[in-house]
């Protein structure tokens, strides 16, 4: 039976939890072979991570306990083997690289001497183990590698430390390579980079690759086999392009349906209105950091603006100087003929109520101590004249309705929903105040798939219902695509090219949109193969 | 994090009922709170009923031992030098021991956690003119600023809460600042910044409400801190003075006898003990009860026990 490289049987994971025990995984079969990438794909709690986890022995007993099955590599049962024996495998010939580099490398250890670790850990002489370790940096694309291994983890970028990370799984040629969501944390460009040099390396060392990932465009992307889990079971397997094209179980069906990407253009407003609000040559300068330089943009009343850009591309600093959470150095913001940035805070205090804010991350946005009823109805005790307070219980009411939020929940706390349910209530907070622009960074990045499109369902319903505008702040170009009237596309705090969506995502016209355009990637395999050709052409050519 | 399902809604049952069920839970915490209520039951009552004995000399009785059952029960714990009867004492000395400790711990806790919260929110130049203030108290020896301030003012009840309130409070000033530095940069705070708050608002309903349970914490452990410096002010004479008492002057008066009869200072160092010990028990059951996110751990042994 040892013809798989890696193969699970029957794995069942329960952790005991305080409020009883959870089923991570149940009776979970798959296999992995040499020179192959099979991806797990899962939403958040699905369990897609745990089979890897108690591959790698980092399941804690308690409160985790395998309660039955086998992981079988080269023919052995890792399960049955000492701790030991299975610390040998680890690193040598199973290795791992994870999310978010930055906590996985030490901060106060150069990152040679780190990756070096790695290997004299296993035996290898130090003398050897620097050489190994310049053709890994080198071999993984870190430029001026020979400086740089003796740098620390903070000053190389996301994606650099994400390669440090993979040169470092790589140092003892492992026959397996876990890569758990190694893209997530990472701008569209860099991930595509990334991806690609995983394929590179995988077909260079023939090594297999275990991918666990959320994104179907991932999947398309390097996968060869994929399978897919929904609360702890796995529902369906095959070869990436045959589930994409044919789905047999409704969950995959339903996650292929939510990826956006793929509905209709909406088509721009009408130019002939009077702009909510016009932003000309905004400037916001850090020390000598340029964060935002001179941008203009302007936002019609019951339209969505997108901002999109790659991390540092100032589209968070335009948003924070619009709210006046930061002071703009220079230039104005017009919001229905008065100038924002330098509004005296008593006009600023009444104007509060017409833009409103639904940040990244709703876990850290809600006051944790404070009840729903609370948090929604803190803008009716900011702004007394809204709503006299015999009314606010049935105001909050009709909000969470709104939303499609249980009413008779406003009295749990945050942590009782789960994220979708939490942005929600971040809406129904922003909505409150009744405002007339919703400035959204980020703000549905954070959640799943399929619950990204319901929340964007919600926003186009809210603005169809109501004539919202939406400030959209993204780095997700299909989200746009779907939900945005015009895109402004952002570059090192400049505003490098704006229009309607068929515009930019049709005729883009700046070098910088286009090959954000060729990284961003699309769930169906076909497509996405593609894409890559066109992107290695663009390369080549450039 | 997973919802947790709460068929256990709070709505039905009003707040206090849910504390005092959540406070049986934990037998430590209830038996804490049990305890610290007879305390503050003698500090109330304890002089009116027992002053007459606990100060009535008795000669003959001079270091009775503990457990001597023959006598009337107030000498059950023995008696001093003096032969007043140690168990009365302990009880009348509540009054004066809480009023400073408690007195004390609360207006460094108050003061210090406001000055904190100015420092941590407000500009440059308040927050320096705090944070300079407290280095300049805590570079000083607390001990020695007692001593010159409790020279110059006589000693009393009140000037001692005030002394030994001044050289707790950088504790919590910079505790409090710490924790504000850390918190206003959360996201729940720029929200309601965004919302229009007033500055007000965002410190005592978003940023207290986080920093409270640690210095609250610091409190219940500075308790026994300021028991013990208010007997050793009391016991280089400018404390409080005898024949008024405290469990702290107790324990020092106590000392040249330690050889020979351990129970005077041993009684009313237990008294410290036990109030500090029920307090810490208290504050760490009140720090999970009042936090909506670990109540649950409280909430659940419920279901295991009925």
């Amino acid at each position: 039976m040892a013809d798989h490289l890696l193969e699970v049987r029957g794995l069942s994971v329960d952790f005991h939890t305080a409020q009883g025990t959870v089923h991570a995984v149940r009776d979970v079969h798959w296999h992995l072979d040499r020179g192959e990438c099979l991806a797990i794909l899962g939403e958040s709690g699905s369990g897609k991570s745990v089979s890897a986890s108690a591959i790698m022995n980092l399941i804690d007993c308690p409160p985790g306990e395998i309660v039955s099955g086998e992981i079988l590599f080269d023919g052995r049962d890792l399960l049955k083997m000492s701790n030991e024996d299975r610390r040998q495998l680890n690193g040598k010939r199973i290795a791992m690289i994870f999310q978010d580099p930055l906590s996985h490398l030490n901060p106060v250890y150069k990152v040679g001497w780190q990756i070096e670790e790695i290997m004299t850990a296993h035996g290898t002489p130090r003398d050897q183990a620097r050489a190994r370790c310049l053709e890994l940096l080198e071999r993984v694309g870190i430029p001026d590698f020979a400086n740089k291994v003796d740098a620390y983890p903070h000053q190389f970028s996301g994606g650099q430390r994400q390669r440090l990370m993979i040169a470092m799984a790589l140092a003892l040629k492992p026959d397996i390579l876990i890569a758990d969501e190694p893209t997530t944390a990472l701008d569209v460009t860099v991930q595509a980079q990334i991806l690609a040099l995983l394929d590179e390396l995988q077909q260079e060392t023939g090594m297999g690759l275990l991918l666990i990932t959320h994104d179907l465009g991932v999947v398309a992307e390097v996968a060869d086999r994929v399978v897919v889990m929904n609360s702890g079971q796995i529902v369906e397997t095959g070869s990436a392009s045959d589930v994409y094209a044919n789905p047999r179980h409704p969950y995959t069906k339903k996650l292929i349906g939510a990826v956006p990407g793929s509905g209709e253009i909406t088509a721009p407003l009408d130019t002939g209105i009077t702009p909510i609000l016009e932003i000309n040559g905004l400037t916001k300068h850090f020390g000598a950091f340029v964060a935002l330089d001179n941008a203009s943009l302007t936002v019609l009343p019951g339209e969505t603006v997108a901002v999109v850009g790659e991390s540092g591309s100032g589209k968070s600093t335009l948003a924070k100087t619009l709210l006046r959470l930061e002071d703009a150095t220079s230039g104005e913001a017009l919001w229905q003929g008065r100038d924002l940035v330098t509004m005296p805070p008593k006009e600023l205090f009444a104007l509060r109520r017409d833009i409103q804010m639904v940040f990244q991350d709703p876990t850290q946005s809600l006051n944790p101590r404070m009840t729903v009823y609370d948090i929604v109805s803190e803008g009716f005790a900011i702004h007394p004249e809204i709503l006299p307070k015999a009314q606010w219980k049935d105001r909050v009411r009709g909000l969470l309705d709104q939303v499609g939020l249980e009413a008779g929940h406003m009295h749990r706390y945050p942590h009782q929903f789960s994220g979708g349910q939490r942005q929600r209530i971040a809406i129904a907070r922003a909505l409150a105040l009744e405002p007339k622009l919703i400035v959204c960074d980020e703000a549905v990045s954070a959640l799943d798939v399929s619950i990204q499109a319901q929340v964007i369902d919600l926003l186009t319903g809210l603005q169809d219902a109501l004539g919202l505008s939406y400030l959209f702040i993204a780095h997700d170009l299909p989200l746009v695509r779907d939900f945005a009237h015009r895109v402004v596309v952002m570059q090192g705090g400049r505003i490098v090219e704006q229009g309607p969506v068929a515009q930019i995502f049709d005729a883009p016209r700046m070098e910088y949109t286009r090959n954000l355009m060729a990284a961003s990637l699309h769930p169906d395999p076909a497509v996405q193969a593609e894409r890559r050709r066109v992107r290695l052409a663009m390369q080549e050519a450039s | 994090m997973t919802p947790t399902d709460s068929k256990t809604a709070p709505d039905a049952t009003p707040a206090y009922i849910s504390m005092l069920r959540m406070l049986w839970r934990d037998k430590f915490a209830f038996v804490a709170a049990v305890f610290l209520l007879i305390v503050i039951f003698f500090a109330i009552f304890g002089p009116m009923l027992l002053e007459e004995v606990a100060t009535k000399q008795n000669l003959r009785g001079r270091n009775a031992p503990s457990f001597d059952f023959s006598r009337p029960w107030v000498y059950w714990l023995g008696a001093d030098a003096l032969g007043r009867p140690l168990l009365a004492r302990i009880i009348v000395a509540a009054q004066n021991t809480i009023m400073v400790a408690a007195g004390a711990v609360f207006c460094s806790l108050t003061i210090g956690t406001c000055l904190g919260l100015i420092a941590g929110y407000t500009s440059r130049l308040p927050s320096q003119i705090i944070m300079r203030l407290a280095d300049i108290i805590m570079s000083f020896p607390s001990l020695l600023l007692a001593v010159l301030v409790l020279y110059m003012l006589p000693p009393s009840v009140f000037n001692l809460v005030i002394v030994l309130a001044i050289t707790r409070l950088p504790v919590y000033l910079r505790t409090a600042r710490a924790e504000v530095l850390e918190v206003r940069e959360r996201m729940f705070v720029q929200a309601a910044i965004v919302m229009g708050a007033s500055g007000s608002r965002i410190v005592f309903r978003h940023i207290l409400p986080v920093i409270l349970p640690t210095v609250l914490t610091i409190a219940t452990l500075d308790f026994a801190l300021v028991v013990l410096v208010e007997s050793s002010l009391s016991f280089l004479g400018i404390g409080i003075q005898p024949p008024e008492i405290t469990w702290g002057l107790m324990v020092s008066q106590g000392r040249p006898y330690l050889t020979s009869a351990w129970w005077l200072s041993f009684w009313p160092g237990l008294a410290i003990v036990l109030t500090t010990l029920s307090l810490n028990l208290l504050s760490n059951w009140m720090r999970t009860a009042l936090d909506p996110v670990q109540r649950w751990r409280l909430e659940m042994r419920r279901k295991k026990n009925g």
